[in-house]
């Protein structure tokens, strides 16, 4: 019988089996951020277990609040900074070098297909646009995980999704995410990897397929997963290049953690895209969603641009050919966080920074504040943002808020108009 | 073997959310007994309110479906941990928060419907109080003059890392 990609990896990596059902893993990757992890290092040094099972496996960031906001803040990140100084931890991201987790650490080379990955973070499932298991874990998990290097997980079933068709202009990933997760319902992969393939998929940019895999969670997936494939091989070659003689041998090494044509699923949705419009969300929760044509007109205080989601190069680039010569609506204000100093730098040179703050907006550095209502970006009661994050539970941007998720490109018309807009009429 | 019980706390709606439950711009506290005072602080219910003494003396929580999604943060089990709430039994749960409450050797129980409706039918009542036995699976609701006695199932491994107190000294031993 053929295994699943998830089935590949767990089978590679369980290391005990304590009852039927629970897999201990061992962990490639440990990623730990300032706001789950200090009261992980603080039990640890509590215990007089102070340690960390590998200086190199394990990699840190101060992302969620950055630079610190008030005291209680800097002091998370200083817990986090002496701890990855005292451990030598040697990729660790600070002021300066730091950006939203789950755009950062895969665009340092981070993540490879077949690996396990966890983080005291929700959207890790993001990672496994790369062919990995990355799930979310809370601060014991983590605590173990930098402690043992490992962690336990219920057997790994899988929904696959095939994607087929072709995306109308001005629909993207984000809109094809949206659309599963309203047809599945906000539980509908609990305890589930949601497994995304097909020919849609194969002709998406590993940006794209970070999008898709990161919200996984919002339909209460375990981990998105990707096939791993020639293009996860191009993304990935600035790092590899030394372990492998040409891009075919890294292909046929990776290729073996692909799900087998025999492999056993949950269940298998067959989604052809062609017809799929430009959507949002209307509610508080992520599977209440609408096409834009249904929601043209609502009517929002805040358009936010960035995330773990939508802050990558690619979604920049799609919301700065709308803004390109446009001015966003006197009602609106506009906030771009570009994810990593590396998009803000390649965004800089591409025109895109000036594109943005020309229009209007106001550009922040890389950080998740406004998409979780901590910081730069928080909501006032009663107000509602347009927003390419991935969660809108309410009052998540800010006690009394209300959140649209859309695509970068709708955000881009919305805040042009001032009011949740097609963006089909300015591609 | 620990056991769980006290006075019910009912929150008939499902997906409830860990920002409904410990909103972020409280993530910033640095010890889990800061949290205390802000437990289901975003959670709109008709007739709930997170100040009151139902809340406050609560000790096991009843709700509905897809119970604890969203966030990763485990200040939803510690800010229901600080104020005395030691089980939550609900139609179901997500994934990492149900996996949160047993890492910090507390109980997430998995309810069927008709089971749900049981205990739902105290809810009226302002002196609900269940008990429950994690290690015989069974537990008894008690209120307005009646009771009922019910079973329930536990994953082996949850049970273990209840019996252990927690993840960190299970694995720690172990691994």
């Amino acid at each position: 019988m053929g295994m699943t990609t998830a089935e590949k990896i767990f089978a590679s990596h369980v290391i005990d089996e304590p009852f039927p059902g629970t897999r201990v893993l061992r962990l490639d990757v440990v990623m730990c951020h300032e706001i789950t992890t200090p009261i992980a290092i603080a039990d640890l040094m509590a215990r007089g277990k102070d340690r960390v099972f590998d200086t190199s496996r394990i990699k840190a960031v101060i992302d969620h609040v950055t630079p610190s906001k008030d005291t209680k803040t800097a002091t998370q990140a200083k817990i986090l900074r002496e701890w990855a100084h005292r451990h030598a931890i040697k990729d660790f991201f600070d002021v300066g070098a730091n950006g939203v987790c789950h755009a950062l650490f895969p665009e340092k080379g981070f993540i490879r297909p077949g690996y396990t990955v966890i983080m005291g973070d929700s959207h890790t499932c993001t990672h496994g646009a790369f062919g990995a298991f990355a799930a979310g874990v809370g601060t014991t998990d983590l605590e173990v995980g930098i402690l043992k290097g490992v962690c336990a997980f219920r057997e790994p079933r899988s929904i696959r999704f095939n994607l087929t068709g072709t995306l109308q202009k001005g629909v993207y990933a984000k809109d094809v995410i949206l659309h599963l997760i309203s047809l599945i319902g906000v539980n509908g992969a609990t305890d589930r990897v949601m497994e995304f393939g097909g020919d849609l998929v194969a002709s998406m940019s590993m940006e794209s397929r970070m999008t898709l895999c990161n919200m996984a969670i919002e339909a209460g997936g375990t981990s998105g997963i990707c096939m791993p494939d020639m293009v996860t091989v191009e993304y990935l070659w600035p790092f590899i290049s030394g372990e492998f003689a040409t891009k075919e041998d890294a292909l046929a090494e990776y290729s073996k953690w692909c799900s087998d044509a025999d492999a056993v699923y949950d269940k298998i949705m067959e989604i052809d895209v062609t017809t799929l419009e430009p959507v949002a969300t209307y509610g508080y929760k992520p599977d209440l969603v609408k096409t834009v044509v249904e929601l043209a007109g609502t009517p929002v205080d805040q358009v936010y641009i960035g995330s773990c989601t939508n802050g990558r190069l690619e979604d920049l680039r799609i919301a700065a050919a709308i803004l390109k010569g446009r001015k966003i609506a006197p009602s609106v204000r506009g906030i771009l966080s570009p994810a990593t100093p590396q998009i803000y730098k390649d965004a800089l040179h591409e025109g895109i920074i000036e594109i943005f703050m020309d229009a209007g907006f106001c550009v922040t550095n890389p950080t998740c504040g406004a998409c979780l209502g901590m910081s730069t970006g928080v909501l006032a009661e009663g107000e509602s943002c347009a927003s390419t994050t991935n969660r809108n539970f309410m009052g998540r941007m800010g006690k009394g808020g209300m959140v649209h998720l859309m695509s970068p490109a709708t955000s881009a018309a919305t805040a042009i108009e001032g009011v949740i807009a097609d963006p089909r009429k300015y591609l | 073997m620990k056991t769980f019980g006290g006075p019910a706390l009912f929150l008939d709606r499902s997906d409830i959310n860990t920002d409904e439950i410990i909103p972020a711009k409280y993530l910033t506290e640095i010890t889990k007994k800061d949290l205390k005072p802000y437990i289901l602080e975003d959670l709109k219910l008709p007739g709930f309110d997170p100040k009151s003494d139902t809340c406050r003396n609560a000790r096991v929580i009843v709700s509905r479906g897809n119970f604890g999604c969203g966030s990763s943060r485990e200040h939803a089990p510690w800010v229901f941990e600080v104020n005395g709430i030691t089980a939550v039994i609900a139609g179901s749960f997500a994934r990492i928060f149900r996996q949160n409450m047993f890492n910090c050797g507390m109980a997430a129980i998995e309810f069927s419907p008709q089971q749900l409706d049981l205990l739902f039918s105290f809810a009226g009542h302002d002196d609900v109080v269940i008990d429950l036995d994690i290690q015989l699976r069974t537990g008894v609701i008690r209120g307005g003059g009646r009771e009922e006695r019910f079973g329930f199932e536990l994953a082996p491994f949850d049970q273990a890392l209840v019996a252990a107190g927690g993840w960190v000294d299970y694995a720690d031993g172990k691994y």
